[in-house]
């Protein structure tokens, strides 16, 4: 499977990526060249193989259903915002979405 | 007066402990080696006064009889590591003057035990790449070069700030993080020991995430026991991580000693790579006799996949790493290119943001993942990764460690791979079949090329049999007697 400029602007605009037009020829390539190495997975026989997400147990630990009272708690508008490029009274603000 | 850092992490502990040293002097001296070393661009950031402060409050500890672990101990920690109210970058330009209001769990563990940091380590750009020159503050150089040449050589990647800081005697230790092969190929690549650990071993909380089904951290050192005591302090399980393991750290240090004495040694045949400099085929010969002069028996095992694990790692990871920087929008925190348009501010800010090689991965992934293609490539990644960690799990159960060089080549020049992505990925076609099935990995310096560069193996362990890993590498060490460094040219 090889993949085309038209797709590779698709995917760039699937991955909100602004990718110039100079670049979508020479992006194009490098992404089929690596997507011809990995082609070679498709010789390997994966019949009634499961598929592996993670080494480690699957089963998810619950934890208690109360707030935090750590860094992860709620109740500090102050550091969940103070990295934001632009905030007001602890809202992240952005360019308008709805007309 | 000692020249401290001459001496071993755990002889500099040692030291603190007896109060031979003070932390304050110890923190004095690494600081003046790493602010001399610019050079080398491995630091990104160097805080003196705060360095300073903690290692006073270090003394105050030691004096009291208080002192932890590694109490006064000066470390370098990789910029991946949050580190609270200090900038963290995971050198890219989209986290410029990120600032987290919380600690790592890791850099966390490592101050309860009383560690000093110096500061923040460079690397590729959220860890991605094999050789540093992927960080958007410019590549770290090897302090070790060629004889009687001056070209500058890459440190190895993602953790080259790290090995390239051990290596050059800027701090005790530090703290790498590993997804592919990024602490043990840059520790080969600089005479440096590397350690990942099995996978749920470290906290992953407050590391910032590449790909995290395959991320674990781990240290870099200069010899078997210190990585031993760091990697000690580093680990345990922590409830804010679900995938961290909920067993308990032993004393890895405590079985340096036990040696390898009817452990069972695999050489897996499938590394043997065509195209492989003679000398690292001849080293990792010599590691097998060494071994066996050690005791140990050894025998050739057949592991057919390890092939196919690059191409699965290059379809797994991209897409966790799609998913996870889909977090960088220009909202939240770090850099924004405003326009009016919502969607224009994302797409700009993300292509302005992020580097040539995280795009690429951004791409892979948000393909490899995108309808009509998941089958194909994610399901079948995942399919294929599962056959290969039975594979490996299948050749644990008739030997207790596997011996492997650590990496296809001594450290290359910078500018030399960067052409061509492939052949880069390819640094780490020894190093990633652990990060696929899990298991732990240590790298340690074992000789040198006709160049005079050094040259690593690598001791594979089953999951959660980091002792037996640790007695292979100490048995190693002793036996190839590494004592050559780079000399210092910055």
């Amino acid at each position: 499977m090889s993949i085309d400029e038209k797709t590779v602007a698709k995917v760039a605009k699937l991955a909100r990526i602004a990718l110039p037009e100079e670049r979508l020829a020479p992006m194009t390539h490098e992404l089929n060249d690596i997507l011809n190495w990995v082609e070679q997975l498709q010789e390997v026989d994966v019949e009634g193989v499961e598929a592996m997400a993670s080494c480690v147990d699957a089963v998810l630990p619950l934890r208690k259903d109360a707030l935090a009272q750590d860094e992860t708690g709620g109740g500090q508008p102050e550091a969940v915002t103070k990295n934001a490029p632009r905030t007001e009274d602890h809202f992240f603000v952005v360019p308008k979405v709805v007309e | 007066m000692t020249d401290i850092p001459e001496l071993t992490l755990a002889k500099l502990r040692d030291a603190l402990r007896a109060k031979d040293v003070s932390a304050a002097e110890a923190a004095e001296a690494y600081l003046d080696r790493a602010e001399g070393a610019s050079a080398l661009n491995a630091f990104l950031r160097i805080d003196r006064e705060r360095t300073m402060a903690a290692a006073k409050a270090s003394d105050e500890k030691l004096a009291r009889g208080e002192g932890g672990a590694l109490e006064g101990v000066p470390l370098g920690i990789k910029d991946l590591f949050c580190t609270k109210d200090v900038e963290t970058t995971a050198a890219s330009r989209i986290l410029q003057s990120f600032v987290p209001p919380y600690e790592s769990t890791v850099t966390a563990n490592l101050a309860r035990d009383g560690a000093v940091s110096l500061g923040k380590l460079n690397l590729d750009e959220f860890a991605m790449g094999s050789s540093n020159e992927t960080s958007a503050y410019g590549p770290v150089i090897n302090p070790w070069r060629r004889t009687g040449k001056d070209d500058k050589l890459s440190p190895g990647g993602s953790s080259g700030g790290s090995s390239a800081a051990v290596a050059a005697h800027l701090c005790a230790g530090a703290t790498a993080t590993d997804t592919g092969g990024s602490i043990r190929q840059p520790a080969a690549l600089t005479g440096t020991v590397g350690v990942k650990p099995t996978y749920g071993r470290c906290s992953r909380w407050g590391i910032v995430a590449f790909a995290s089904s395959l991320d674990q951290a781990g240290p870099i050192a200069r010899h078997v026991r210190d990585s031993a005591i760091l990697l000690r302090s580093m680990a345990g399980h922590d409830p804010k991580d679900s995938t961290s393991i909920n067993a308990p750290v032993p004393d890895f240090e405590a079985v340096l000693d036990r040696g390898v004495k009817g452990l069972k040694i695999g050489i897996p045949e499938e590394y043997r790579l065509d195209g492989m400099p003679e000398e690292i085929e001849a080293l990792w010969r010599q590691g097998e006799a060494w071994l066996r002069d050690a005791g140990a028996e050894v025998r050739e095992v057949s592991l057919p996949l390890t092939k196919y694990a690059l191409p699965v790692y290059y379809i797994v990871a991209p897409a966790e790493a799609s998913s996870n920087l889909a977090r960088y929008d220009g909202v939240k925190y770090g850099m924004r290119i405003e326009d009016r348009d919502i969607q224009e501010m994302y797409a700009k800010t993300r292509a302005e943001g992020f580097g040539a090689e995280v795009q690429r991965r951004i791409l892979i992934g948000t393909y490899v993942l995108s309808a009509g293609y998941y089958d194909a490539y994610y399901l079948r990644a995942q399919k294929v990764r599962k056959k290969i960690a039975d594979e490996m799990n299948a050749v644990f159960e008739d030997v207790d460690l596997l011996l492997t060089p650590s990496a296809p080549s001594a450290a290359f020049g910078l500018g030399e791979k960067t052409d061509d992505p492939i052949q880069m990925y390819l640094n780490d076609v020894f190093t990633v079949t652990a990060n696929l099935a899990g298991n732990p990995g240590i790298s340690v310096p074992a000789g040198l090329d006709g160049q005079g560069l050094p040259l690593g193996l690598q001791l594979l362990a089953r999951p959660m049999d980091e002792e037996t890993m640790f007695r292979g590498a100490y048995a190693l060490e002793q036996a190839a007697g590494f004592t050559a460094r780079p000399g210092q040219w910055w």
